[in-house]
């Protein structure tokens, strides 16, 4: 589904993707972990089409179709979706005509009508209730007021939603505590079927925990370094990020 | 040369037959009009308050004056459709500068709710008129002593003591002539104490191809625990030139909200100036202007916290788009003794393009420690991280941007109490930044 060679990416002129390969294939979860400033965020970025990022060489297929020449809500509709590392509040445009246009514009994209008010609504109902998600919410403005744990569960309910067939939540994790954590990890994997993929960027195991990995790759100075199985998560938890870094360094 | 001197020559020219188009307490005034006139200069553009106001300009053109009071072909009936429908089923009309009579739009008021023409009101009872009238406005403003100098007609309401006036009202300016046209109109509004009143004004031009100049000056008086909402929508057009200025009275424990709202304009020039009599008096002044193509808007506001204990919370915003150009000064000033005031201002502005500006000017002057006050003024560009964040979700920029700017401009309309009128607005904002040349379509487009 997602093939990512040799991806290149720059912020502000600074060069922050090295060179990435991935190949992520359908039923897939593979975890994205690495210290700080690796370029984890970068990656995500770039390949949801973040116009402030830009990628300088190398390429992302999905499904065969040139990902990087797509603007965000094309790889939207085509089936990508990025879970934010901090949801952005939207003052003013409540939560549930952010996914009514949401969904109509998707349906517009493959030519189907616009879905019916009843239709929506009980498809938001049934959404929610992945996430526990308070009604309430969703009459709300966009993560306007909305807590941690909310932001965080809200982005899921949109997945939900939104139905997509790669989703890249980066560090869901974070800001979270045990039991918000609980109930975003089970949404993730009430979603899961053999036919979509995930790819989890995180700093902790922690997550991993809950979501289960196909594959764990250690990103460092913009560069994929390792990839394992799940394994490689638990041996960062007990060992830190030092002797990856250190081998790494030790190599250039 | 002076912009003032042919209005100056035409009262010199015509004094009798102004007089004669309009009612004494009016006429009265226009002497000392005229001597102030004959001495004003006026503010050139780019000097203090007036950063993007062209009085000069604004007033040199030869417009035609209607004032013979020579009647214009107009039928409301066939030609205007409101845009704001479900407030009143019929508008009280202003045409042009003069009171349109309809019995019509009087059916199912309370009694005690006197309105309709100034001119008619001030020659009925010349002495409620007589108390009000430019009692308030400022007569050394010029644009006020213009007014004062030519105005023969206007709107009138006022609501006697204790009458709530439950249904909001609705009052449409339009202007419609065959040629460029200056209407000069007066409008004075009087709520008694313990009364409660909302209007809502719409100004709207017919003739889109023509110049207009619409001159008013506006004297509001809101006594002891009365309650007055004022809604202002200008949806005029490009070649539209606006100038009003509005003068209001507070008394103790009264309750106000104005809201201008310029949706589609010109050049417009709206000045407000607000002022607590009484204590326990609060005041609501937002306003919001959608600019773009080479409109200018420009509010000034002044507050005058006078007394204590008084409440004033003042919210401007602006969109400003291609070569528009948008000004706000806001002034509130707390008296001495004025203590335990709150007053909190806020201009906040969106600029589009490179070549729109924005001007503003927040401004605080405080006599007296014992006050809650705040200012604050921010200008800037559409959120990229919220842009992109929704289109991430599938939303297309443009799409995103609209709304966005919709969502900017929800406060300013959540501040109005009439609940269709709210919903209207919504809607009118949304298709306006949707880019509809005019949300009223000719009029005829808002059938829904």
């Amino acid at each position: 589904m997602l093939k990512v060679k040799d991806l290149h990416a720059e912020i502000n002129g600074k060069e922050i993707l090295k060179g990435i390969n991935l190949e992520v294939k359908p039923g897939e979860v593979h975890a994205i972990m690495g210290p700080n400033g690796s370029g984890k965020s970068t990656l995500s970025m770039v390949l949801s089409g973040n116009p402030a990022y830009k990628a300088t060489g190398g390429s992302a297929e999905f499904y065969g179709k040139d990902l990087l020449a797509m603007p965000p809500e094309v790889r939207s509709h085509e089936g990508l979706f990025l879970g934010f590392q901090y949801p952005v509040e939207i003052p003013g445009v409540s939560m549930v005509n952010f996914m009514r246009a949401a969904v109509n514009a998707k349906r517009a994209y493959f030519n189907e009508p616009p879905m019916s008010a009843t239709e929506f609504l009980k498809m938001m109902r049934e959404k929610r209730a992945v996430v526990e998600l308070d009604n309430k919410l969703a009459s709300r403005s966009v993560n306007e007021g909305f807590s941690g744990g909310e932001k965080k569960r809200n982005e899921i309910f949109q997945m939900a939603v939104l139905e997509p067939k790669l989703s890249i939540l980066d560090e869901t994790d974070s800001g979270l505590d045990i039991d918000a954590l609980r109930i975003v990890a089970e949404g993730v994997n009430k979603l899961k079927t053999e036919n979509n993929a995930t790819i989890v960027i995180t700093h902790y195991q922690r997550l991993l925990d809950y979501i289960k990995p196909d594959f764990v790759h250690i990103l460092y100075k913009g560069k994929i370094v390792m990839t394992g199985g799940p394994e490689l998560a638990l041996d960062l938890e007990e060992r830190g990020y030092d002797w990856i870094k250190e081998q790494v360094d030790k190599e250039a | 040369m002076n912009a003032l001197t042919q209005y100056l020559d035409l009262y010199h020219d015509h004094r009798d037959l102004i007089d004669s188009k309009s009612a004494k307490t009016m006429n009265h005034l226009r002497p000392e009009a005229y001597e102030i006139l004959k001495n004003a200069t006026l503010p050139k553009e780019g000097t203090d308050n007036y950063e993007n106001t062209d009085l000069q300009g604004m007033l040199a053109p030869d417009y035609g004056l209607n004032i013979a009071k020579l009647n214009i072909d107009f039928n409301p009936a066939a030609t205007f459709h409101c845009d704001v429908p479900r407030i009143t089923p019929t508008p009280f009309i202003v045409v042009n500068d003069s009171y349109y009579p309809s019995s019509k739009a009087l059916e199912g008021l309370p009694e005690g709710v006197e309105v309709g023409s100034l001119k008619q009101w001030a020659e009925k009872d010349p002495e409620t008129v007589g108390r009000h009238y430019g009692k308030i406005a400022d007569i050394k403003n010029p644009m006020v002593a213009l007014d004062t100098l030519l105005a023969q007609d206007g709107f009138y309401l006022r609501v006697r003591k204790g009458v709530k006036v439950e249904k909001a009202m609705q009052l449409v300016n339009i202007l419609q002539n065959g040629m460029p046209l200056m209407a000069v109109r007066r409008l004075l509004i009087i709520i008694e104490e313990g009364a409660e009143a909302q209007l809502l004004v719409c100004d709207h031009t017919q003739n889109p191809e023509l110049d207009f100049l619409a001159l008013e000056t506006v004297e509001i008086y809101v006594e002891r625990n009365a309650s007055f909402d004022l809604y202002n929508l200008e949806e005029s057009t490009v070649k539209t030139n606006r100038i009003s200025t509005l003068y209001l009275n507070q008394e103790a424990d009264s309750r106000v909200v104005i809201d201008g709202i310029t949706l589609y304009n010109g050049t417009t020039r709206n000045e407000y100036y607000c002022n607590f009599r009484g204590e326990n008096a609060s005041l609501r002044l937002l306003g919001m202007g959608i600019e773009d193509e080479r409109r200018r808007l420009s509010n000034y506001t002044h507050i005058n916290h006078a007394v204590k204990h008084c409440k004033s919370d003042e919210l401007f915003k602006y969109s400003v788009d291609d070569e528009a150009r948008g000004a706000f000064t806001g002034r509130i000033y707390v008296a001495e003794g004025a203590e335990k005031t709150e007053a909190y201002q806020s201009n906040r502005n969106l600029v589009g393009s490179r070549t729109a500006r924005m001007e503003s000017r927040p401004e605080l002057v405080i006599y007296n420690d014992d006050v809650k006050c705040s200012h604050g003024s921010a200008t800037g560009q559409l959120d990229s991280m919220q842009l992109f964040y929704m289109r991430t979700r599938g939303l297309d920029e443009a799409t995103a941007r609209l709304l966005l700017k919709q969502a900017f401009m929800a406060d300013i309309i959540d501040g109005i109490r009439v609940d269709a009128l709210r919903d209207r607005l919504h809607l009118l904002v949304e298709r306006r930044f949707a880019g509809a040349s005019s949300a009223c379509a000719g009029c005829a487009g808002c059938k829904d």
